[in-house]
Formats: C-alpha cells, sequence, structure tokens
C-alpha cells in the first residue's frame, strides 16, 4: 500500500554535493524541503576515521562506498549491434553513494573549463571553418557562458576552500599559475598546497620545454578555512588516502565539511535516507510533475507530493530518473531525434610513466588526491590544431595521488605479469617512478548514448540503465597527439625510460578511468537538442530541474566538478529569484 | 598472562625468523600429521602457534591447498628481495576472502540471463568466486589425478608453464574458462600481498617493508617537501594503529541529524 505524505515545497533526488548546496539555499530561502538519498546518514565522525578509513582491499578494491551494484548496476556494449550485459563489478568508473555522494570520495582536483568550451560548436566553426568537425560529433554550445558562470565559480571555490594560484586575474595574467585559463574575478581562497618531489620535476622539465606549469588547484586544503557558511575546514597532511576513501581529517571539501551541518540545522529540510526513489510522477497533462514515488529501506512505498523536484544525481543516475519518469523524449541514434539519453560522453584518459635509477626516490604514498603540478598548454583550444585532425586536448600533470600498493606498483613495458621477473620490477621500481595523467575532452558522438535495459532489472524491479559507448576518432587521435607531448616531458625529466600510454579502443568498463561520466540530460537552447534550458529546467515539464554532469553537452579537459559546482549555484540563483517568484518556463523554447 | 605451554614467539619474531628464503613447511602436511598421530601422542604444534604462523584453513580443501599453496609461491616467489606468496600467507588471505562475503559474491551482480560477453563486459559467469574456486580446482586436481601427478610434485618450472597454459586459456575447467581462473587467482594473490594484515597476507607487512611503502597512516605534511629523502619508518597495520587517530572537530558534533 502507498503511503501518501504531506505536500512539501520541494523534494530533492540525492543528497550529494548538487542536492546538498541547492536544499541549503532553498531552505535558507523559507521554503520546505525534503531530500531523499537511497544510501545510509555518514559523518566524518564516527564512520570516515582512522584506522578502519585507510584500508586499500576494502576501499579501493572492494569499493566499499560506491553504489550498491548488486542492486543497481548499469548495462553496457560497445555498439548497438551488441548485446548489452550487466557490468557486473564497477571498474571504470564508480559513482557513489550514501550522504555527501560522491564528493565525500572524490580527489578534490577542482577546475574551470575555459570560455570556449561553453560555446564550442560556436568558436570550432570560426576558428577553423565549418568542414572541420567529424560529422559523427554531436558537440554543441551550452547555453550559457563563462562571464555568467564566473560568480557562480567564485562562489563554489570558496565555499570548498580551494588551494591553487590564479593565473588571470579580470585579464591580467599572473605569475604562477595558468596563463590560459578563463579570467577569475579573485585569487583562490587558500594559496597551493605544498608541492611533491614528482610535482617538483615534472615543472622544471616543462618549463624548461617553454610550458607554463601550475600546482593544481585543490580542495585539500593548504591552511585552515572557515567559509561562508561559517564551517572550519583543516590543512590536509597529504595521507595518501584520498580518492576512493572519505577524509578523516575535515580537510577535504566535501558536504560533510563544507555545508551539511548548516544544512541539517535548518528546521526547512528533512533528510530521509535509505529511500530509493522510483520515479518522478506526472499529473494527467504530462506538463506537471506532482511529486515523487520512493521505497524505503524497510520496503515500504511513499508518495511524496512536492510543487517542485529536483533531481540531482549522478550523472547516468539523472539520465536514469528521467527515463523511468517518462519525461522528455528518449533518443534514437537511428533518427537522430529524441533528447534524454544523447551526448552521453566520458574523458579520454592517457598516461605516461617514466622510470628513473635508484637513486631517485619518489615517495609516491605522500600525496592528496589533488597535489602536483600541470600544464594546461594542451588542453582545451590551447593549441593550434589546424592540420591535426581533431579538436579538444588534455592537461598533462604529475598530479599522482598515491602510493597504495594493491593498485600501485609501476612497471615498465615487458615486464612479465607475475613471477620473480615482474617481483623484481615491483621492488625495483615502486618508489622511483612518475607517472603522469594525460586527463582528455571527451566529445559526443551520435552513436554513443544511453537508454533504458529491455532485460536487466534493479533490486526494485526497474530496467537499468544501457550505456552504449566507444571512443570517437577524434579522442583516440586526440590522445595520440597529447601523449607524444607527455613522453617528451617525461625525457627531459631525465628518466631512463619512458612509456607512453595513449588511451586506444575499444572502451573497455573493466579498467579504471575516471568517474567523469557526463551527458544524457545536456543543457542547451533548443529544445530538440537538449532536455534542460540554460538554467537546467526540463522543457518538458518545468517544475522539474535536472541538476548534475548530466547536463554537459561534451566533457572538457578538465575534471568536472568545479563546472558542476557553479551550475549549481548558477540554478540556486534562478530558482531563488526567477521561478520560485514566478513558476512556469524560464526560457521559452 | 601467556597460557603455559605456550613458547614465547611474537608474531614480528616468528615471521622474521621464517626469514626471506624459507619456505614454510605446507598446512596440509601439518595436517596429515595430526591425522595420524597416534591417541595420546603430543601432538607438533598447539592451536595458539596455528594462528600465530599457520594458517588454519577453512574453505580449502587439503587438495585445493595443496595446489594454492604452491601456485601462489610461483606468481609471487621467496627470492632475495624478500618473502614470497607462502611466507607472507596469501593461501590464508585467499581461504578467508573465499570463505566469507567476497566469496558468495559480496559487490557481484548476480542476476541472468547469463550471456558469453566481450571483454569489455567484464565478466559474465553465474559462478560467485566460491564456486568457481572450487570448480576450478576440482577440475585441475583431477586433471593432475589422471596423470598421477600433483601440481605441487612439479618442478618450479613445470609449475610455471601449467600457469602459463591456464592463463593462457586453453583449458576449460569444468565451464570456467582457465583464463578467468588464472586472473581472479592472479589477482587476489597480488590483493592477499598487499592488503593490510589484517586480512590475513602480507604477514608482518612484510611486502610493505620490501617496498617501502609506510602503511596505513602516516601524517606527511613535513616529509613532502623534502624532495628526494627516502621515509624510513616501520610500516603501520590497521590493527597497529595504537594512536588512535580519531580526529574530532572542534566545532562539529561527533553526530548530527
Amino acid at each position: 500500500m502507498v503511503q501518501r505524505l504531506k505536500e512539501v515545497d520541494v523534494v530533492v533526488i540525492g543528497v550529494g554535493m548538487v542536492g546538498s548546496i541547492l536544499s541549503k539555499e532553498l531552505a535558507a530561502a523559507g521554503y520546505k524541503v525534503v531530500g531523499l538519498e537511497r544510501g545510509q546518514t555518514r559523518f566524518t565522525v564516527p564512520e570516515f576515521q582512522s584506522p578502519a578509513i585507510h584500508d586499500e582491499l576494502r576501499f579501493d578494491i572492494r569499493k566499499a562506498l560506491m553504489q550498491d551494484n548488486t542492486r543497481e548496476p548499469v548495462t553496457f556494449r560497445n555498439s548497438s549491434s551488441q548485446t548489452a550485459l550487466p557490468v557486473r563489478r564497477w571498474e571504470s568508473f564508480l559513482p557513489g553513494t550514501g550522504l555527501g555522494g560522491s564528493m565525500v570520495h572524490w580527489n578534490g582536483q577542482t577546475y574551470r573549463f575555459h570560455a570556449t568550451d561553453f560555446q564550442l560548436a560556436t568558436h570550432t566553426r570560426e576558428r577553423y571553418g565549418k568542414g572541420f568537425l567529424d560529422p559523427d560529433l554531436t558537440i554543441q554550445d551550452w547555453g550559457v557562458t563563462y562571464d555568467e558562470l564566473e560568480p557562480h565559480y567564485d562562489r563554489f571555490e570558496y565555499l570548498l576552500g580551494t588551494s591553487g594560484k590564479a593565473g588571470n586575474l579580470h585579464g591580467q595574467v599572473q605569475p604562477g599559475g595558468d596563463p590560459h585559463e578563463s579570467p577569475r574575478s579573485r585569487e583562490y581562497p587558500t594559496p597551493p598546497q605544498k608541492e611533491h618531489f614528482q610535482g617538483a620535476m615534472f615543472r622544471k622539465a616543462a618549463m624548461g620545454l617553454g610550458y607554463h606549469p601550475f600546482p593544481q588547484p585543490s580542495s585539500n586544503l593548504s591552511q585552515p578555512y572557515t567559509n561562508p557558511e561559517g564551517l572550519k575546514l583543516n590543512t590536509c597532511v597529504f595521507c595518501g588516502f584520498c580518492e576512493r576513501y572519505a577524509c578523516e581529517h575535515y580537510a577535504k571539501s566535501t558536504p560533510q565539511t563544507f555545508i551539511l551541518p548548516v544544512l541539517l540545522a535548518n528546521p526547512n529540510f528533512e533528510l530521509r535516507t535509505g529511500c530509493q526513489v522510483q520515479r518522478i510522477n506526472l499529473d494527467s497533462t504530462k506538463k506537471r510533475a506532482t511529486g515523487v514515488t520512493y521505497i524505503d529501506a524497510a520496503g515500504r512505498e511513499f508518495e511524496q507530493p512536492a510543487s517542485l523536484v529536483i533531481t540531482s544525481l549522478f550523472a547516468i543516475n539523472n539520465v536514469r530518473m528521467m527515463l523511468l519518469s517518462g519525461i522528455g523524449k528518449p533518443y534514437d541514434p537511428g533518427t537522430g531525434k529524441g533528447v534524454v539519453g544523447r551526448n552521453y560522453a566520458y574523458q579520454t584518459m592517457s598516461s605516461v610513466a617514466s622510470f628513473f635509477d635508484e637513486d631517485v626516490i619518489i615517495n609516491p604514498f605522500m600525496a592528496s588526491g589533488a597535489s602536483g603540478t600541470l600544464i594546461n598548454d594542451f588542453a582545451g583550444d590551447n593549441f593550434d590544431h589546424s592540420g591535426l585532425g581533431f579538436i579538444g586536448g588534455a592537461f598533462i600533470g604529475a598530479v599522482n595521488t598515491n602510493g597504495r600498493p594493491i593498485q600501485y606498483h609501476p612497471t615498465p613495458p615487458g615486464t612479465p605479469k607475475w613471477g620473480k621477473g615482474w617481483k623484481d620490477a615491483v621492488v625495483k621500481y615502486y618508489n622511483h617512478s612518475v607517472m603522469f595523467s594525460l586527463h582528455g575532452s571527451s566529445m559526443s558522438q551520435r552513436q554513443n548514448y544511453a537508454d533504458l535495459d529491455p532485460t536487466y532489472r534493479d533490486a526494485w524491479g526497474q530496467p537499468l540503465l544501457r550505456i552504449t559507448f566507444e571512443f570517437p576518432q577524434n579522442d583516440l587521435k586526440m590522445a595520440e597527439y597529447v601523449t607524444a607531448r607527455g613522453v617528451e616531458i617525461g625525457k627531459a625529466m631525465g628518466a631512463k625510460q619512458v612509456a607512453g600510454a595513449p588511451r586506444k579502443g575499444p572502451y573497455t568498463t573493466q579498467q579504471y578511468q575516471t568517474t567523469h561520466n557526463t551527458g544524457g540530460t545536456v543543457m542547451g537552447s533548443d529544445p530538440s537538442t537538449s532536455v534542460v534550458n540554460r538554467y537546467l529546467q526540463s522543457w518538458d515539464v518545468p517544475n522539474v530541474f535536472v541538476v548534475g554532469a548530466s547536463a554537459y553537452p561534451q566533457n572538457a579537459s578538465w575534471n568536472p566538478t568545479g563546472t558542476l559546482g557553479a551550475l549549481t549555484y548558477w540554478v540556486a540563483d534562478a530558482l531563488k529569484n526567477k521561478y520560485l517568484k514566478n513558476p512556469g518556463h524560464l526560457v521559452t523554447a | 598472562m601467556k597460557p603455559p605451554n605456550t613458547p614465547h614467539v611474537s608474531r614480528r619474531s616468528f615471521v622474521a625468523g621464517v626469514g626471506a628464503a624459507t619456505v614454510l613447511p605446507p598446512a596440509t602436511a601439518l595436517l596429515t600429521d595430526s591425522a595420524q598421530a597416534a591417541p595420546g601422542a603430543v601432538r607438533p604444534k598447539s592451536a595458539v602457534q596455528a594462528s600465530a604462523g599457520q594458517p588454519v584453513y577453512l574453505f580449502f580443501n587439503v587438495a585445493e591447498v595443496q595446489f594454492i599453496e604452491a601456485a601462489c609461491e610461483r606468481l609471487i616467489p621467496a627470492d632475495d628481495s624478500g618473502a614470497g606468496a607462502l611466507a607472507a600467507g596469501v593461501p590464508n588471505y585467499l581461504d578467508k576472502q573465499l570463505g566469507g562475503a567476497w566469496g558468495a559474491g559480496e559487490r557481484l551482480y548476480c542476476s541472468g540471463p547469463w550471456l558469453p560477453g566481450t571483454a569489455s563486459q567484464g565478466y559474465q559467469l553465474p559462478f560467485t568466486p566460491a564456486e568457481l574456486f572450487h570448480t576450478a580446482l576440482r577440475a585441475i586436481n583431477h586433471d593432475f589425478k589422471k596423470r598421477s601427478s600433483r601440481f605441487s610434485d612439479l618442478s618450479a618450472d613445470a609449475q610455471d608453464a601449467y600457469l602459463k597454459t591456464l592463463e593462457g586459456g586453453a583449458m576449460d575447467l569444468d565451464g570456467v574458462p582457465s583464463a578467468v581462473f588464472f586472473d581472479m587467482l592472479l589477482r587476489m594473490t597480488v590483493e592477499g600481498f598487499f592488503s593490510d594484515p589484517v586480512y590475513g597476507g602480507n604477514r608482518d607487512m612484510v611486502a610493505w617493508r620490501m617496498i617501502g611503502f609506510p602503511g596505513a597512516y602516516a601524517d606527511y605534511y613535513e616529509a613532502i617537501d623534502r624532495h628526494g629523502v627516502k621515509f624510513v619508518r616501520e610500516p603501520l597495520s590497521i590493527g597497529e594503529d595504537r594512536h588512535g587517530n580519531v580526529h574530532v572537530h572542534s566545532e562539529i558534533p561527533a553526530s548530527i541529524g
């Protein structure tokens, strides 16, 4: 029997980074907000404490903080001609679950996209001409500009206390920062973290080659910081247990440290954990949401009516929520028509490994999730792509995060996979190797999309999300190009052996790459090519907002969280100052 | 207060005594000795010693242990650089993992239909890890029985050759492709070697000492910008964290909401 609850102003599906920020903003503005979180309540004390938190087997290998894939996996295939099968264990990407969401286990790498990224289709056409793009690519402008988002990037970074060095203040290039970045209105809230050895080696080599190295913007803080919410964060001690872990030190910016204590103290907000939302309910016109239906941890079904529904889930789960709710037309790759699930994209990750003599002692285990040094000389459109046959790029950096040995034991190419030869190489190179990340953009492509699986179901009996994805040729060419640049830097560092590993197809679900899934409910100015308008409001059901990296029309050369934070405050502003004052379509199609 | 008859051998000194190149006697030999001991005879090992040094196998049967101990030691052999998988307790780790939640399919989506997938789609067999190991090991031991031989009796080179056959995927182990079994065995062997000793492998943190990993906890704030300086400290296991590194925030209460 379904129990119908008392109507509230706002129901928020998913209490992670986006959900907790939007809930806080709306509760503070006087609205009654209910936050529904499928996972459990968890806080720095007691859940994240040492020594239990520093367990590589439990958190890295067994993936203790991740979405429960025994109940709710995805299915996958490389192309529409294949039968999608369940990803029976997470490997390639790791969506989180529980209060605070995936941000609890993030690395804190806090980037802004560049101005050209938000107008990628227009910019590419203007700079390189009409015929430059591979016709299979479906890239498009975002419908919002960098200048519009800048104050919201700023607010997000000051919420987190991000540690970094500005490279461009009001159009003036600043020494020590990234000269390629789009203008900032002020300096980072805290200075950069200390530079680890790999970062220093990289910096010297990159400068020698004429590039522009700068410290990675980190939301593992370089010094104590009190944010505008009045919450205090501590200094990161570089313990080397960051991504895939929660921080015990209050040094990593997560909802637990930067906003939840304030949100949970507001009587206008009610948190309900263990609640699996089944769908957003619509009225008979299908143009208005009436609330959501969820099942709690004890298996009881509830209907929560609300005037406004915000789905603030991890990207792929936002897509699935829209499909399960029947909001927006599902994308059909055959006809190119439909929008929900369209422009699913990812990140094109390559790497370079440099191996040194035994007198070069690296200490890879001393790191934060966002320590290190990088260059943006080959990211985005910071270099001339004429004649290269691709668009996009990658940041190249010595941004290694840990030396946890089950996962991290680099060996040169040609090393046996086991036996004495393997063991000798592991012992020889563990403390004498430097790994670069080449963090590449991911262009949307006609054939890549997400829809509902026809066969496999979750623990509640609902269809799983089916992902159909292959790396576009554009991105593989980009990976080749930037990896060659990375190898040159490795050689300039004086490494005895440098091995570049450009990303190659086919895409596999069996190797960790990143948890930077994007697209599927993309934003834009045209309802025939976007699910939501520039305020992330559904074109079809205007009292539904879909806030997540699912809004990205394609993915840029950097980690997506900073941009999602900016979009979150952009949406908060639109809700408070526009929508809630006069509910209805914020943009007329 | 130690019980009487317990030799004064700490875990650390026991393992140190084992030494790098020394191979522990196979556990099955002990089982056989115990089983054949005459009533009233003094048993060679006390229960306390067994828990300190020799694994008590709960998941693997005797024939399975013979293969697992020998195979793990080929995957990570003892040599000049330090202990191998056997001295590190990797078979014990495998036994505990496969006999527990992981063996039963923890974190494995187990709904059909079951179809052969592509390499990009990953593992698509209905076997839980426990079922997969028992099935594959039964088939392997049957294979050796036909030849009136045992894997553990082969020379090291012959053992390596057999493992390479498994790795290459040439054999069907009663429905388990041998490459799938080998891959799972190798992954779990590396896990057992490098994971925290609380899980029963990496005994006395031998693997961490070998590569210089300081273990579960350290504050590197002062060390990180002393570039190129070796960090020398005893590694620390979760089980040894006497510091009680609990970081209570000065202003946020321990429980909210």
